[in-house]
């Protein structure tokens, strides 16, 4: 009784409120006016911060960029005279920038796919009751740690030519030496090892996270049922991981299609090899704008990098999406 | 109001702050001169070098002479890391060191943008240096951009140990004698050589030789007015052509691409006999081929006399103490000084002065069988006749060529006649 009573009459009773008096009329209206202002403005307020700050860090310098694409614009010299899409025209008719989109794309899924598999395995066996647990899970993170120029240190000794450890093991064995720095495939591997090595154990981590967070008694409940560790794995790890796999493969995408410093310290000139082998499009902004001293270029292939990464991204959300779906129907 | 008009008042004060510290500073040094101690405001002077300058003693002992002073040394590994260092904060328009060391192949580029450096003009500096040095850091106009630090005159390095199991002479005057004054010769003794010692090779890469070739060359990539003649150039054809022939079909190079790990193993493992090698080489095929006997250096040069490298020291406009900067550097590089920093890394001098100084004449090199390299490099300095026209694109443009070069010497993707085709196109990219 005493619900009703109090439900009901709200809106008729505020509807016929203006023609009874004006005073608790105005009152009643400004705290109104004040709490639907704090209704509307106060959560933008709240994240404002993270919007002004992606303004400043990430809008600006967007927009800036194709500003800087529409014109002739030495580094040292400053912005030129205005040239439309000039620079665009001339980007996209050169053969260096479609070689270095295909070596990014190469390199990134020699990356990338080992990288998921073998990060999914590695928390798996993280996941399991280990001794020491902590170190090893430390332990993976290491490699990430190490800065990607003393990585490339490292691996330019393992990978060089002809005095490198990994071609002395081939030639002790009786194999042909592998020409690292010269054919294209053998070098975008080379630089998808050195990608791995740093980036594997982090990946690892954060599919360990996600294992923790799935309820025991499932797997309990796998175990009754007769499943074993292999099956447990596939059948519902694996499964209950999508969302977090989803992100994973996204984010790498992302860094993957950025790739610069791994094929950068890959040589001496950094520019990718004679014949452009591993030159990425990250690389060819690079030389473009600090070897060529020219912005107006150099702005166009970051700005048609980054229209490649929006597609990727659309692509990739969109099979996402897919999969989770299919995920919510099992 | 009131906080605006107090920030321009602020705002008035500093730039009366900055004014009369820059008129101050451009006074002293008239007063002071270059290498006298004088000024009593504690001033930090950040100086940004690469590689090896052999300045770190220097420094110590300026500051002895101006308690004022205090120097702070920022060193890149690579010239390559501290010419984009020095693009981008010259662009940026902020946070260069007070003093920049150029190197002399990315110089062009900056003498196109003489506002931002500082003229360092004095009559305490006028003929201090070799007269290409200087020139080469003049604007059309006169403007005088860096004071000439080290420079790179070239001489021959090779292996004795190699050339005696050859059966070829190994004493440093007959090794001249036989590398004879053309590349034809030097090329000539190659071939002897690797008839008798098949495992080696002569040199250790086709672009180090064309380096050395090219550096002879009056005018190699590019006309005075800017004109690109790269790829119509004759001179550069037939240099290309004759590196090449050299390195593949007589098989001279040992295929090793300078700078790279192949290229640093190679010294050990003595891949090959010979490297053109400037001053400031020694100190690298030391730490290269370290605990290897046998290198040395021959007092010759094929075709004449030739420089590769060498630096300036530059005061970027941007800088808050000009006038102590420019003091500064005109100590450094000044005869006396650059004999020690000669003495400390190999760095060789570009000063008229200190190339005739005992000090350096008497240096010997003892990594290099005792070599008498002070006298060495200052015959090779002399015999500088020939400096190059370097314009502004001389950068990518000789990238260019250098990858054309790896293409078919190191990579083996290419043949002489298609690895030129891309270089064309890289040329037209520009």
């Amino acid at each position: 009784m005493a619900v009703t009573d109090r439900v009901k009459p709200r809106s008729p009773r505020r509807q016929s409120l203006p023609p009874e008096g004006t005073k608790g009329v105005r009152r009643l209206a400004f705290s109104q006016q004040v709490s639907k202002w704090d209704v509307k403005v106060s959560p933008y307020l709240y994240i404002s911060p993270f919007f002004i700050l992606f303004a400043i860090t990430g809008l600006f310098p967007l927009v800036y960029t194709a500003w800087v694409s529409l014109h002739n614009w030495n580094l040292i010299g400053g912005q030129g005279k205005f040239t439309g899409l000039e620079n665009y025209a001339f980007v996209v008719a050169q053969p260096y920038f479609w070689n270095a989109v295909g070596n990014t794309f190469s390199i990134f899924i020699l990356s990338s796919v080992p990288q998921v598999v073998i990060a999914l395995v590695i928390a798996a066996v993280l996941d399991a009751n280990l001794r020491a647990r902590t170190f090893w899970r430390m332990g993976v993170l290491v490699p990430f740690v190490v800065a990607p120029v003393a990585v490339g240190l490292i691996f330019n000794n393992l990978f060089a030519d002809q005095f490198g450890l990994i071609n002395g093991v081939l030639t002790a064995a009786g194999l042909d030496p592998v020409r690292w720095h010269s054919e294209s495939v053998a070098s975008h591997l080379a630089i998808a090892t050195m990608v791995n090595f740093r980036w594997t154990g982090y990946n690892a981590l954060i599919f360990l996270a996600a294992m923790q967070a799935i309820l025991r008694d499932v797997f309990e409940a796998a175990t009754i049922d007769g499943a074993g560790r292999l099956r447990q794995f596939f059948s519902v790890t694996v499964p209950m991981l999508r969302p977090t796999v989803i992100f994973v493969v996204i984010t790498s995408t992302i860094g993957g299609l950025q790739i610069f410093d791994e094929p950068r310290v890959f040589d001496q000139s950094g520019l990718g090899g004679a014949d452009r082998q591993w030159q990425t499009l990250t690389m060819y902004i690079w030389e473009l704008g600090w070897g060529q001293r020219n912005f107006g270029r150099a702005s166009a292939v970051a700005w048609l990098l980054f229209l490649i990464i929006v597609l990727i991204a659309l692509f990739n959300f969109l099979i996402a999406k897919r999969i989770a779906s299919q995920g919510g129907r099992k | 109001m009131k906080s605006l008009s107090k920030f321009s008042v602020l705002s008035a004060a500093a730039a009366c702050l900055a004014l009369s510290l820059t008129a101050c500073g451009s006074s002293s040094p008239e007063k002071s001169g270059v290498n006298g101690a004088t000024g009593s405001e504690a001033v930090t002077l950040t100086v940004g070098t690469f590689n090896e300058f052999g300045y770190e003693k220097l420094f110590d002992e300026y500051q002895a002479l101006n308690p004022n002073v205090t120097i702070e040394h920022k060193k890149a590994a690579t010239t390559n890391e501290a010419r984009d260092n020095l693009t981008t904060r010259l662009a940026a328009g902020s946070g260069l060191s007070d003093i920049e060391a150029v190197e002399v192949d990315w110089l062009p580029e900056l003498l196109q943008y003489p506002d931002r450096f500082a003229d360092l003009k004095d009559p305490a500096v006028e003929g201090r240096w070799l007269d290409w040095k200087a020139e080469a850091a003049t604007t059309p106009d006169g403007k005088l951009l860096g004071y000439g630090t080290d420079s790179g005159p070239e001489a021959v390095c090779y292996n004795a140990e190699l050339l005696k199991k050859a059966g070829l002479p190994t004493e440093r005057g007959e090794v001249a004698k036989m590398l004879g004054t053309t590349w034809d010769s030097y090329f000539q003794a190659g071939k002897a050589f690797k008839a008798a010692s098949p495992d080696s090779a002569w040199f250790d890469s086709a672009g180090a030789i064309y380096q050395g070739m090219s550096n002879q060359l009056e005018k190699v990539y590019e006309e005075e007015d800017g004109t690109v003649i790269a790829t119509e150039n004759q001179q550069v054809k037939d240099t290309y052509k004759q590196v090449l022939k050299a390195s593949t079909e007589d098989g001279l190079s040992a295929h090793l691409k300078q700078w790279s790990d192949d290229w640093a193993s190679g010294f050990q493992t003595g891949a090959f006999a010979t490297t053109l090698c400037p001053g400031w080489m020694l100190g690298v095929i030391e730490g290269n081929a370290a605990g290897v006997t046998g290198w040395d250096v021959a007092n010759v040069f094929p075709g004449g006399g030739g420089n590769w490298g060498g630096s300036y020291l530059t005061v970027p406009t941007q800088g808050a103490h000009q006038a102590e900067a420019k003091k500064l550097a005109g100590w450094l590089t000044a005869p006396e000084q650059q004999i020690k920093a000669f003495t400390a890394k190999g760095t060789f001098p570009s000063q008229k002065e200190a190339l005739d100084s005992s000090a350096l004449l008497g240096q010997t090199n003892a990594f290099f069988n005792g070599a008498p390299t002070g006298e060495i490099f200052a015959e090779r300095a002399k015999a500088v006749d020939v400096t190059p026209f370097k314009g502004t694109k001389f950068f990518a443009i000789n990238d260019a060529m250098q990858q054309a070069l790896t293409r078919v010497d190191v990579d083996k993707t290419d043949d002489a006649a298609s690895s030129w085709e891309k270089f064309v196109t890289a040329v037209k990219s520009l």
